[in-house]
């Protein structure tokens, strides 16, 4: 042992390093911060640094070539030895990594953390963010298959909405006029130096300020931060109700860590990797494509958006999002941190976890798309809405069945769900009203006046007239039974 | 600021120094250095941003007719997919280099080609022949079959290509992908002055 201490000293003296890190590791902190709470942060890293590995793992068979990175991506999963999981690790680790660093900015916030004097901290953290969503999409974009693609279209015609330079701006994304060669290998070179070599040096100035400031006291109701007294405060604190980091706190950062690492190769062995999907051939359009999970929100926000109100929603809202991210800090710099006494924050928080989570959930079945086989692929109309049917009736049914209304409306369950489910139509409009609604369309219904001939209205409107329960007689229009009196001739 | 800094380490270095003159001019040879290396990076940086910037070029540099096959591939009254390979490319663009576009045969010499891509956000549209309609996957946006809009997101119709028949094929103006900043040329219909709104 004593060759392996003299190696040590030979290296350190003249590394320089032990010192600085000795000090590092001894540094107080408060007792309270030996939290489970606090393990967040270390987690990210230590998946950034599973993501660096695993991706120089996977470079070394990827072939960055429009032409050739599908095929590459199928032989890491099925030829080569564990290439599969290697990929099933980066996926994983990716989606890992994404949640870890939303419940790392979800517990800072929620903790006050961001206050003075860590609003630096705060704002690289926001762009440690930015450059973790930059990552999952320039990564999605690698795996090059159908949905890559056309996620790539989805972003171009984004981009192309911005005033005056949107053109150009598509020709930038795409490093030329269409999607192919040039804009995955642009791709390439974003996903693999330029946001890595900026994620990395952003995280350790980051862990160098937390270590340097301090990490973030347990939040007190009534311990008010203040610029002028603060830090001492903070310093009293630690002295004393403080314990050295290490090991004191660190141990469970390390325990967490592990653990994240289990469940991500866990995931990866029993889930397998992600795609490729389709090959990335354009001419090929079955397709119904989808962002990852961490962009389904966005997906689902683009088709509830009314027309008008779209372009400026994904050019103003993204700016002011991030703006007002970097503002907090400056805007609550002092006061409170406890969550106990910070309602509007926690309303905040909650608002925004749970329209998350509500419009996440909505893009996992995209109620709003019309269903595309519904008609032919489906189950035809049941039974027993045609058992006892007039023969005009049966021939709505057919139209129905054909003209692919059931894209966009379910019947006993099974369509589209784009329109109303048609059930109880009958119940809901009158024989004229439906006339008009197919024929005009309208309330986001194309109109079929050009598509159907007279008689296929006629069988059309006949079927719908029956859907309505044996109980409950269809909608009637008033004035029309007083007209029909009217005209009887009298007696 | 950096004035400032000079200053104090000027006069820091005063006591051990004697001679102040000498420290001025280091720093004067620093800042002379320092400007030489600006003057050497904007030097550097225009080639660069020039070279970053190499694929903005005009809509026209991009767009040549493509052929889409002889007309008679296209009956009359009915719509089609159509494929060609755009004609700017390289080797290793593999199948992307493909296009795919819906054609449209009006009448025995009218044609209308339509983009695949839907005017909202770019996904594929499908034609379905029993509904006459366009529907696209992503969002739901659907088109008549003149490539206008008939409901969903999209705020507009579908893209169309220039089309023009030369000996007996269909060829089209292509080249990009199109998108509401190169195609999406909006026609302002003037107010109307009195008269037939259709003298335009």
């Amino acid at each position: 042992m004593q060759w392996l201490k003299r190696l040590h000293n030979w290296i350190d003296s003249r590394l320089q390093l032990g010192e600085p890190i000795k000090e590092m590791a001894l540094h107080p902190v408060p007792n309270k911060t030996a939290s489970w709470w606090y393990v967040f942060g270390s987690a990210a890293f230590v998946l950034l640094m599973l993501q660096i590995v695993t991706g120089i793992l996977l470079a070394l068979v990827y072939v960055p070539s429009a032409g050739h990175a599908w095929e590459s991506l199928n032989v890491l999963n099925h030829q080569l030895t564990l290439g599969w999981f290697l990929r099933a690790m980066h996926g994983w680790g990716s989606n890992f990594m994404v949640a870890v660093v939303l419940i790392h900015m979800a517990q800072v916030f929620l903790f006050g953390a961001y206050k003075y004097p860590r609003e630096l901290t705060w704002i690289l953290g926001v762009f440690l963010l930015l450059m973790t969503l930059g990552m999952a999409f320039t990564g999605q974009v690698l795996r090059f298959d159908q949905d890559a693609y056309w996620g790539l279209g989805i972003g171009a015609s984004i981009a192309s909405r911005v005033p005056f330079i949107g053109g150009s701006a598509v020709h930038m994304m795409l490093g030329g006029p269409i999607i192919a060669g040039a804009t995955l290998s642009r791709f390439f070179a974003f996903h693999v130096f330029v946001i890595p070599g900026m994620l990395l040096v952003f995280a350790c100035l980051h862990v160098w300020m937390v270590l340097k400031l301090g990490i973030n006291e347990w939040p007190m109701p009534g311990r008010i931060v203040r610029h002028s007294t603060y830090v001492s405060e903070y310093h009293e604190l630690t002295k004393k109700d403080g314990r050295p980091f290490v090991p004191g706190a660190v141990w469970k950062d390390a325990f967490f860590s592990a653990a994240i690492l289990a469940a991500v190769a866990v995931c990866a062995a029993v889930f397998g990797p992600y795609g490729p999907g389709g090959q990335p051939d354009p001419t090929i359009i079955q397709t119904a494509p989808k962002p990852d999970f961490f962009f389904l929100w966005l997906y689902a926000v683009l088709s509830y958006l009314p027309p008008s109100l779209e372009t400026p929603f994904l050019l103003i809202v993204p700016v002011l999002g991030i703006a007002g991210l970097v503002a907090l800090p400056f805007y609550a710099g002092e006061g409170e941190k406890s969550w106990h006494r910070r309602p509007v924050a926690i309303i905040m928080l909650t608002t925004i976890a749970v329209s998350w989570g509500v419009f996440t959930h909505l893009g996992t079945f995209t109620p709003w798309s019309p269903k595309m086989n519904a008609w032919s692929g489906g189950p035809p109309v049941p039974n027993r809405y045609i058992h006892d049917a007039s023969p005009l009736v049966r021939q709505g049914a057919i139209v129905f069945q054909s003209k692919q209304c059931r894209n966009c409306h379910s019947i006993a369950g099974a369509g589209g769900q784009r329109g109303p489910a048609l059930d109880l139509v009958a119940t809901r409009m009158t024989e004229d009203q439906l006339i008009r609604q197919v024929l005009q369309g309208g309330g986001n219904m194309p109109a079929y006046g050009k598509n159907l001939t007279p008689s296929e209205v006629t069988a059309l409107v006949e079927f719908l007239e029956t859907l309505h329960p044996v109980n409950q007689p269809p909608a009637t229009d008033a004035s029309r039974s007083t007209a029909m009196v009217d005209t009887k001739p009298q007696p | 600021m950096i004035e400032e800094k000079a200053t104090v380490d000027r006069n820091e270095e005063a006591g051990t120094h004697p001679d102040p003159l000498t420290v001025s001019r280091r720093w004067l040879l620093l800042k002379i250095g320092a400007a030489f290396n600006a003057v050497v990076g904007v030097a550097v940086a225009v080639p660069v941003v020039k070279y970053l910037l190499s694929p903005v070029k005009p809509d026209e540099a991009y767009k040549s007719w493509v052929s889409l096959g002889s007309i008679e591939s296209f009956p009359v009254g009915e719509t089609r997919l159509s494929k060609f390979t755009n004609p700017v490319g390289r080797s290793w663009d593999g199948e992307t280099d493909g296009v795919a576009c819906w054609v449209r045969r009006i009448a025995e010499k009218e044609f209308q080609v339509f983009a695949i891509n839907c005017a909202h956000l770019g996904c594929p549209v499908r034609w379905f022949p029993q509904s006459q309609l366009f529907m696209c996957p992503c969002h739901g946006g659907a088109y008549y079959a003149d490539g206008s809009r008939a409901s969903g997101p999209p705020e507009r119709g579908l893209f169309t290509y220039d089309t023009k028949v030369v000996e007996g094929r269909l060829q089209i103006n292509a080249g990009q992908m199109p998108t509401l900043a190169n195609t999406a040329k909006l026609v302002q219909i003037q107010t109307a002055r009195g008269g037939s709104p259709c003298n335009g």
